[in-house]
């Protein structure tokens, strides 16, 4: 790999990075995982002229729960560290289907959960479940300056974020809810690694049998990725009954703005994301049977 | 006592690979580990159009940048008569462009600098101005009326057409349609896909003023055709050239031809007088080298209602890219092409042949197979679907029906090619019981009715492997046999060498098996060593599984030369005639008297310090060797798969192999190659395709676009085996590094179409990706051609 020429820094704190950044006046690119930026510059269509390595920075790589429920990813938390988590999947449904789907094995032990939503690629899977979720990123700017931003507001378009030029984006947040997290994420691709044909990512809150908050967010089918409010709205104050469902499917594949390529064709992708709404809302009526 | 000859490593030891000792452990020499004093490093500049004229190149700001020492452009390779280069199939090739870029990809530029990071900076500083012209993308384009003419470099060529061609029995063939009670139609598309081996290409050139000679270190399979092409071609004097080719990280025909960034940095090093390394990136590979297929295939089979294959048209519509260089050497325009239904007993058949230029990266290597065989075999096989469906038929006794029977051989098959062996009908019925065919159709009715979809696919073929006999076969006219040169030391080592160039197959280890076999020199006794033009013999190198049927027949020949000199050395030293001294494995004793005897190890210490009067001392020799024939390998595949038909997505549910190589040299690299051939076939079948949008941009030019199957979806494959030595073969052994590539898609395929019967389809073209599987459900028609990228 022959990038072009680039200066590389290894701060040791997080205000130190920021400086570096602020420093580097939006020509800085910072390093967590690498797993999208050193082959983005491989192919030169990244060509920072600074790199900013956080990976010296310590203790930002846990993710956890507080004592409200609140779940907080670090910067530095890979995607391996949810995958082999034993406690996610009681927390946080959505996010442990996800994590075994991201790219692949390799691309999981390094890459970071923060670095795929900073990313803003549509066909990443951490922004839709985070669109799922109502998540936040927490931004920290010069001066200890931080501020929360949803990840729908985050996310301003394919690779583009609201993140300004001198902001290190320290932490995912997931809110707490009061009754039950139940969800999931499905996502067709054609082999290990490749990009999503379609992926889907529902998250609900259940208070008994009733869908109390519902988020659904979409994978690979827009150029950025999509909050589908009205198909998440369809299920709330339900019990998940055949129409509702239905519903939810059929608003979800018309708020999806495929493009047909070499991976099927958009009517295909469609119909994959009003599949995937059905089978992850069977299935979590399958695992709360409650709610059924 | 005769030694125990699996214990020596001798035919049929399952013996560990020796060359993965250094590959595992980080130590191999591949050309990008080879440093030399002064090298410079060169980047190409490729066309981001696929058909424009250039207006312009200027170079200047790429001269400017410090480190940079040389930079080549087509007009500098014109002034030296080096902008074209002549291709295997008689065409010409640009070396780099002069007045139009013909493929996105393809090479105008190289910058030589110091580092490979300032001759990436270099490439990116010149400045090309393109005038855009129309591309032509398929063949349907390209045979246009008001297609663009692409090859306007060349005199009296003024359409899109390379060739038209045919073989076989037109009139023949007339007439068994004429008597068929049913014909059955098919038309599909193989689509175009890339060796990809893991190591792209790449060369050092160090030209040396001193000595006049030219060294290049270089990804080839084939060192010694590099060498004579550079011989005839640039007419340098042949003593003063060296190819080496070091450890090759695969080859699967990528290898074969000669490319511009080999021709490129041999100028460069002229040039500079220093050593240049060229090193591709994988995108480079996959965008501009040798891709395999491409081909549009019709069919038509003349059917009597008993089952009985009374004839066969076909016609190909094939798509060469740019330039004609396909890197095949048999006399014919397509290829193999028509060793389709070679298996079959059909007594007529005829093929048209129709090859075309598009705005399309050149290639048409042989990409595991033997020039066109996949292609043959995968037509053959879907059109014996097709018409064991038209006619009502199980496609298991279809088979059954036309399968060549074991004692008709010699057989003529359709199109003319003389098969020796087989037991085919074995191989079907072992492939029949490991699946648990009728089990597996009633199992397939059971879930139909509860609305899952099951199938059962079959492939049988047999294909010509060992290219090639000298009737048929050349390459630039010099004949395709292959040499070995064995030298034996005399404390009874050797170092064996031959023409051949392994890249994957392990020949360090099967090469010195089959001299064990010969000879009872333990395996690990023997050093293999090929790939350096300055120490091999002259031979043809390593594709379309020539390399046991001809090379490794050559060291079968060389060590046996070898045994008749150890022979007369054991008379001398047992003192007794030749004619009383018998051979066992690995010594020499006196007819009647086992006792009195010599190991070859003593008479290889004798060579060199106690011949006979009148011999002259040492034991070593070569062996050229031309064989009589191909060899005809069969294979039975069979597949069962899954459709979800919600989303079309298909799973593997089994996969049973059975293979008839011959005598198998190494079992355990049989089964690996059967394996790796499995795992390229469901990839050809499940997602893998390299496609063009309408602009000639290439889609699938790195590998989130063009895949590769990993451990994760490739499924388990169950091996069983059948052995027919072949009867021309020193050892019995026939090909098998491609049977499971050439003949696996189709059963893949046909498990697939065999799941949908029923639901109005009849042909989905590879890959079957899920959304065309979904389209064919839904829709209940056809889905056809390139995976076409539409516009949203």
């Amino acid at each position: 790999m022959y990038p072009s020429r680039f200066d590389y820094q290894a701060p040791s704190t997080v205000e130190e990075a920021i400086a570096l950044l602020s420093a580097a006046d939006g020509e800085a690119k910072v390093l967590a995982g690498g797993q999208s930026l050193i082959p983005m510059m491989k192919l030169r269509f990244a060509s920072p002229k600074t790199l900013v390595d956080i990976n010296n920075i310590p203790g930002l790589d846990y993710h956890r729960a507080d004592a409200d429920g609140t779940y907080r990813i670090g910067a530095l938390c890979r995607h391996a560290d949810l995958e082999k988590s034993s406690t996610l999947a009681a927390h946080q449904p959505t996010v442990a289907a996800a994590a075994p789907l991201v790219a692949d094995p390799i691309v999981r032990t390094r890459g970071t959960f923060v670095g795929s939503v900073c990313h803003a690629d549509p066909q990443g899977d951490w922004a839709s479940v985070m669109v799922a979720l109502d998540g936040r990123i927490v931004a920290q700017g010069p001066g200890g300056r931080q501020r929360t931003i949803p990840v729908k507001e985050f996310v301003a378009g394919p690779f583009q974020t609201v993140l300004a030029t001198d902001e290190l984006a320290v932490e995912a947040v997931i809110p707490a809810v009061a009754g039950t997290r139940a969800g999931g994420y499905l996502k067709l691709e054609r082999r290990v690694g490749d990009f999503a044909t379609a992926g889907v990512a529902v998250a609900l809150e259940l208070v008994g049998d009733v869908v109390r908050q519902a988020g659904i967010g979409l994978t690979g089918v827009g150029a950025a990725t999509i909050s589908a409010d009205d198909a998440a709205a369809a299920l709330v104050n339900t019990t998940l009954d055949p129409d509702s469902v239905e519903n939810a499917a059929r608003l979800a594949a018309e708020v999806s703005r495929p493009r047909s390529d070499h991976r099927g064709s958009a009517d295909y992708k469609r119909h994959v994301v009003a599949t995937f709404v059905r089978r992850i809302l069977a299935d979590v009526k399958r695992v709360h049977p409650e709610a059924a | 006592m005769s030694l125990d000859e699996i214990k020596i490593g001798g035919l049929g030891a399952s013996r560990r690979r020796v060359e993965d000792n250094r590959f595992i452990r980080g130590k191999g020499n591949y050309v990008d580990d080879i440093v030399l004093p002064g090298m410079l490093y060169m980047e190409i500049l490729r066309s981001p159009l696929a058909h424009a004229r250039i207006r312009s190149i200027d170079v200047s700001r790429a001269w400017a940048i410090p480190g940079v020492r040389l930079v080549l452009t087509g007009e500098m390779m014109q002034a030296r008569n080096l902008a074209w280069m002549p291709t295997l199939s008689y065409d010409t090739q640009a070396v780099l462009a002069t007045d139009k870029v013909r493929f996105q990809g393809q090479e105008v530029a190289c910058v030589i600098a110091d580092d490979p990071y300032i001759a990436k900076d270099g490439c990116e500083a010149i400045v090309v101005d393109y005038e855009p012209l129309t591309p032509v993308v398929n063949p349907e384009q390209a045979m246009a009326d008001d297609a663009p003419l692409i090859r306007n470099d060349k005199v009296n060529q003024n359409d899109n057409v390379i060739f038209d061609w045919e073989v076989g029995d037109r009139i023949g063939t007339d007439q068994a349609f004429a008597e068929a009670d049913v014909v059955s139609e098919i038309e599909m598309h193989y689509p175009r896909s890339h060796p990809s081996p893991i190591e792209a290409c790449g060369s050092i050139a160090d030209f040396d003023r001193s000595t006049s000679k030219l060294t290049v270190y270089m990804t080839t399979q084939a060192p010694h055709i590099i060498r004579a092409a550079v011989a005839l071609v640039a007419e340098l004097p042949e003593h003063m050239i060296r190819i080496v080719s070091p450890d090759l990280g695969g080859g699967f025909g990528n290898k074969v031809p000669v490319y511009p960034g080999y021709v490129a940095s041999i100028l460069a090093s002229i040039l500079t007088e220093r050593p240049v390394k060229w090193i591709e990136d994988k995108t480079g590979n996959l965008i501009s080298t040798g891709f395999g297929r491409d081909v549009y295939l019709k069919g038509q089979m003349a059917l009597r209602n008993d089952g009985k294959i009374l004839g066969v048209r076909m016609h190909t519509d094939s798509d060469h890219g740019a330039f004609f260089a396909d890197a095949q050497p048999s006399k014919f325009k397509i290829g193999l092409m028509h060793s389709a239904f070679a298996c079959y007993d059909i007594p007529s058949a005829h093929l048209t042949a129709r090859g075309v230029y598009t705005n399309k990266a050149p290639g048409g290597v042989a990409y595991r197979c033997s020039f066109r065989v996949t292609e043959a075999m995968y037509f053959q096989e879907r059109m014996v679907q097709a018409a064991a469906d038209d006619l009502g038929m199980d496609q298991a006794q279809f088979r059954r029906v036309n399968l060549v029977r074991d004692d008709d051989f010699p057989h003529r098959t359709p199109f003319g090619f003389l098969t020796d062996s087989g037991q085919y009908e074995k191989c079907l019925d072992i492939g029949l019981e490991a699946i648990g065919y009728d089990d597996f159709l009633q199992q397939k009715e059971a879930a139909a009715e509860r609305g899952r979809l099951l199938g059962i696919g079959i492939s049988t073929m047999t294909e010509p492997l060992g290219a090639g006999n000298s009737r048929e076969y050349d390459i630039l006219g010099i004949k395709m046999f292959d040499s070995a040169e064995l030298r034996v030391h005399m404390t009874g080592k050797a170092i064996l060498r031959t023409g051949a160039k392994t890249q994957g197959q392990g020949h360090e280890t099967t090469w010195a098996q089959i001299v064990a076999h010969e000879l009872g020199i333990p395996a690990e006794d023997i050093v293999v060593e090929e790939g350096d033009t300055d120490t091999a013999p002259f031979g043809m190198g390593t594709y379309a599984s020539r390399s046991t049927p001809v090379a490794g027949a050559a060291v079968s020949m060389v060590s046996r030369k070898i045994r008749a000199k150890a022979r007369k050395i054991a008379a001398h030293l047992l003192e007794v005639s030749e004619e009383d001294v018998e051979w066992e494995l690995g010594r020499f004793h006196v007819r009647g008297a086992p006792d009195r005897g010599v190991t070859i190890q003593e008479c290889a210490m004798a060579a060199y310090s106690n011949v006979p009067d009148g011999m002259e001392p040492g034991l070593e020799n070569n062996a050229y060797y031309d064989p009589p024939n191909l060899t005809w390998p069969f294979a039975c595949y069979i597949a069962t798969v899954e459709i979800d038909p919600e989303t079309g997505v298909w799973d593997v549910l089994r996969v049973v192999a059975v293979d008839d190589c011959g005598v198998r040299i190494n079992p355990m690299i049989v089964e690996g190659q059967i394996m790796g051939g499995l795992t390229e076939a469901y990839a050809m079948a499940n997602m893998q395709f390299i496609t063009f949008d309408e602009d000639g941009n290439c889609i699938g030019s790195n590998y989130m676009d063009y895949l590769l199957p990993t451990a994760w979806e490739t499924p388990g494959f169950e091996l069983h085996e059948v052995v027919t030595p072949c009867p021309h073969h020193p050892i019995g052994a026939k090909g098998i590094g491609e049977c499971a590539t050439v003949g696996g898609p189709a059963a893949f395929v046909n498990a697939v179409m065999d799941a949908l019967k029923g639901h109005g389809v009849r042909n989905i073209d590879m890959p079957l990706l899920p959304d065309r599987v979904h389209e064919a459900i839904t829709q209940r028609h056809d889905v056809s051609g390139a995976p076409p990228v539409k516009g949203s």
